[in-house]
């Protein structure tokens, strides 16, 4: 009995994904082809006779009608061939592989620290609503919304780096160590420990602290606020007065039922945050010099680089695809309900 | 009389920001029995039922005495108000389909009830929890415990509440509109049920609801609200003899089965029964 429906919970699920990725890609093929970059120019060059160019004009296949070039597209990206990038002349997946789980780093121990302050805080806040920790809280989480990340990042690199000498610098680790850890995932925290290099590891848990807080500061100020106001329309529930009528202290009838009816709407919220997050914080990582996927995304786009900018816009669509997936899995283990 | 459950004596409540108190002085003591609270929508019953438990946050509560067995409700800490709140004074809420906590097991949130206020295991409390679902009549308590609160029906959500509020046996259960939510069909059933183990149990009833057929033939006495006032107390036995315009006026409000198809009347309301009356309170 169960097993069916489960089974077309999931086949729904699979094709609204096949639905939305089709648009996706659409969508990245007409980016392709409107952007007003020539292909065959940025290739050969400007100075090619015009024998040259009709030749790669027809070899990158644009004599052919559009919806062979779109199944050509689509072939490649089934092969994961993104082709090559103009700027750095290597395969875009290996620039994009290399520049990705920097970031990822650095998103996942923002988003981590962004949902460890506001969700708390939320809570207190609808809690002790209207009184002095409500506004004290709606105050911070103010400042964490209106100060622009490139100034704080500033200011914490010359207060945190430069005056008091707790966190490191610009870049993921220092100078120092660069090229002492091998390449193995990409992720500098997992390379040093594999290593068993720990000073690169210090040095890279100390060059992530600081830009990752103040991403995290800056997402928990949404975080903070949608948590208040979720937490709002569940304590005035019924079910929160049973709790309370049976004799249930004022903390335990918070988190152990009126937050456990907010988890799906948390979920939610903080994975747009995560996604956001993962498709560049292209201030944060120009300011710490963070050699991440915002960086690339900008180059890319400055230099007209268009497989490479295809491929990002692909990537950051895949991103919130699995996190809209992912959440959507999570509904089903908090809510009994979706079950 | 024995000694009271609960002596209530003068007790007004005010809710902040309001123009007026919602309840003034109110007062009626409770053995052994079963009280009914009647009034209309607004009248204060339903906050008497939330002060006597101190569930309200908002409002202003004085009174000149609050008396809950040995403890005194009025000067009652905190700590010693989770003490009381269902283990000696619980609340049936009004609709299962809102008073359960949707994303938790009907049986754990039973048994919670019980682990709040005894020191023993979760088996035992769950064993607990078993037993009562037993004697509010459901058949098949394992499948019942296991069950989310979207996936019971009404009655038998009611019947899981009266179980969760009866669990650790207390002195006074307060039925907020207990049936008001449930079908016709199961309203005497459930009813019935409750009467049963609240009688069996000695445990001092008070109904607050609006319908008063139900509560005349469910109760012992029964208290008439008007405007956050008590205008009348009666044995529920001797309510046809009701002396008050308003109580009146409520009886000839009743529909009938049976009864002539002329309209029923239109209930009369005066501002004067919301004053003091001489011979009352």
């Amino acid at each position: 009995m169960r097993n069916p429906r489960w089974l077309s919970a999931a086949l729904n699920q699979a094709s609204t994904i096949l639905v939305t990725l089709l648009g996706l890609l659409v969508l990245t093929f007409v980016i392709g082809r409107i952007m007003p970059v020539d292909p065959v120019r940025a290739i050969v060059g400007e100075e090619a006779t015009r024998e040259v160019y009709e030749n790669v004009y027809h070899q990158l296949g644009l004599d052919k009608p559009m919806w062979e070039q779109f199944l050509f597209y689509l072939r490649d990206v089934a092969t994961l061939d993104f082709g090559t990038s103009l700027r750095t002349g290597q395969p875009v997946l290996d620039d994009i592989l290399h520049v990705l789980p920097a970031t990822i780093e650095l998103a996942t121990f923002a988003i981590l620290i962004g949902a460890g302050i506001g969700i708390p805080l939320g809570v207190l806040a609808a809690v002790k609503k209207d009184r002095w920790q409500d506004h004290a809280i709606r105050v911070f989480s103010l400042m964490g919304h209106s100060m622009p990340i490139f100034w704080t990042g500033m200011i914490g690199l010359l207060v945190f780096y430069a005056a008091l000498g707790w966190v490191g610098g610009a870049g993921r680790m220092s100078q120092f160590y660069i090229g002492l850890v091998p390449d193995r995932t990409g992720f500098l925290l997992i390379d040093s420990a594999l290593a068993g290099e720990w000073e690169v590891f210090r040095s890279a848990v100390n060059h992530l602290i600081l830009p990752a807080s103040l991403l995290g500061y800056s997402s928990s100020a949404y975080i903070t606020r949608m948590t208040r106001s979720f937490m709002l329309d569940q304590i005035n529930q019924e079910y929160v007065t049973t709790a309370r009528v049976k004799g249930l202290s004022e903390r335990k009838t918070i988190w152990s039922h009126a937050f456990g009816n907010i988890k799906v709407q948390l979920v939610t919220i903080v994975a747009l945050a995560y996604g956001a997050l993962l498709e560049g914080a292209v201030l944060i990582e120009t300011v710490f010099a963070w050699p991440g996927f915002g960086q690339y995304l900008t180059s890319t786009l400055r230099m007209g680089d268009m497989n490479a900018l295809m491929t990002c816009v692909l990537l950051v669509g895949v991103i919130f695809i699995a996190l809209n997936l992912l959440s959507d899995l999570l509904y089903r283990v908090f809510d009994p309900r979706t079950r | 009389m024995e000694t009271p459950i609960l002596e209530v004596e003068d007790l007004s409540i005010h809710y902040r920001g309001a123009p007026q108190p919602a309840v003034r002085n109110v007062s009626f003591t409770l053995g052994r029995e079963r009280l009914g609270i009647v009034g209309e929508s607004g009248s204060g019953k339903s906050t008497v039922g939330r002060a006597l438990l101190k569930l309200l946050p908002t409002a202003d509560i004085t009174a000149k005495r609050l008396q809950f067995g040995e403890t005194d409700l009025l000067n009652a800490t905190e700590k010693q108000m989770l003490d009381i709140r269902g283990n000696r004074m619980s609340m049936i809420l009004q609709d299962p389909k809102f008073s359960l906590n949707p994303i938790r097991r009907c049986g754990e949130q039973i048994a919670e009830a019980y682990l709040t206020h005894f020191r023993c295991s979760k088996r035992e409390a769950k064993e607990r929890a078993l037993a009562m679902l037993e004697a509010v009549q459901i058949r098949d308590p394992h499948l019942v415990y296991n069950r989310y609160p979207h996936e019971v029906s009404g009655g038998m959500g009611q019947r899981i509440m009266i179980a969760m509020m009866l669990l650790a046996e207390p002195r006074l259960v307060i039925a907020d509109e207990p049936t008001s939510a449930l079908d016709v069909t199961v309203r005497l059933e459930v009813l019935k049920i409750l009467d049963d183990l609240v009688r069996e149990k000695g445990i001092g009833l008070i109904m607050i609801s609006h319908d008063l057929n139900l509560v005349r033939n469910f109760c012992d006495r029964v208290l008439i609200m008007y405007a956050g006032r008590v205008v009348e107390t009666l044995n529920a036995a001797e309510l046809d003899r009701a002396q008050h315009p308003y109580t009146r006026g409520l009886l000839a409000a009743q529909p009938r089965i049976g009864g002539n198809r002329q309209p029923l009347p239109v209930l009369d309301r005066r501002p004067e029964w919301s004053q003091p009356m001489e011979g009352t309170a």
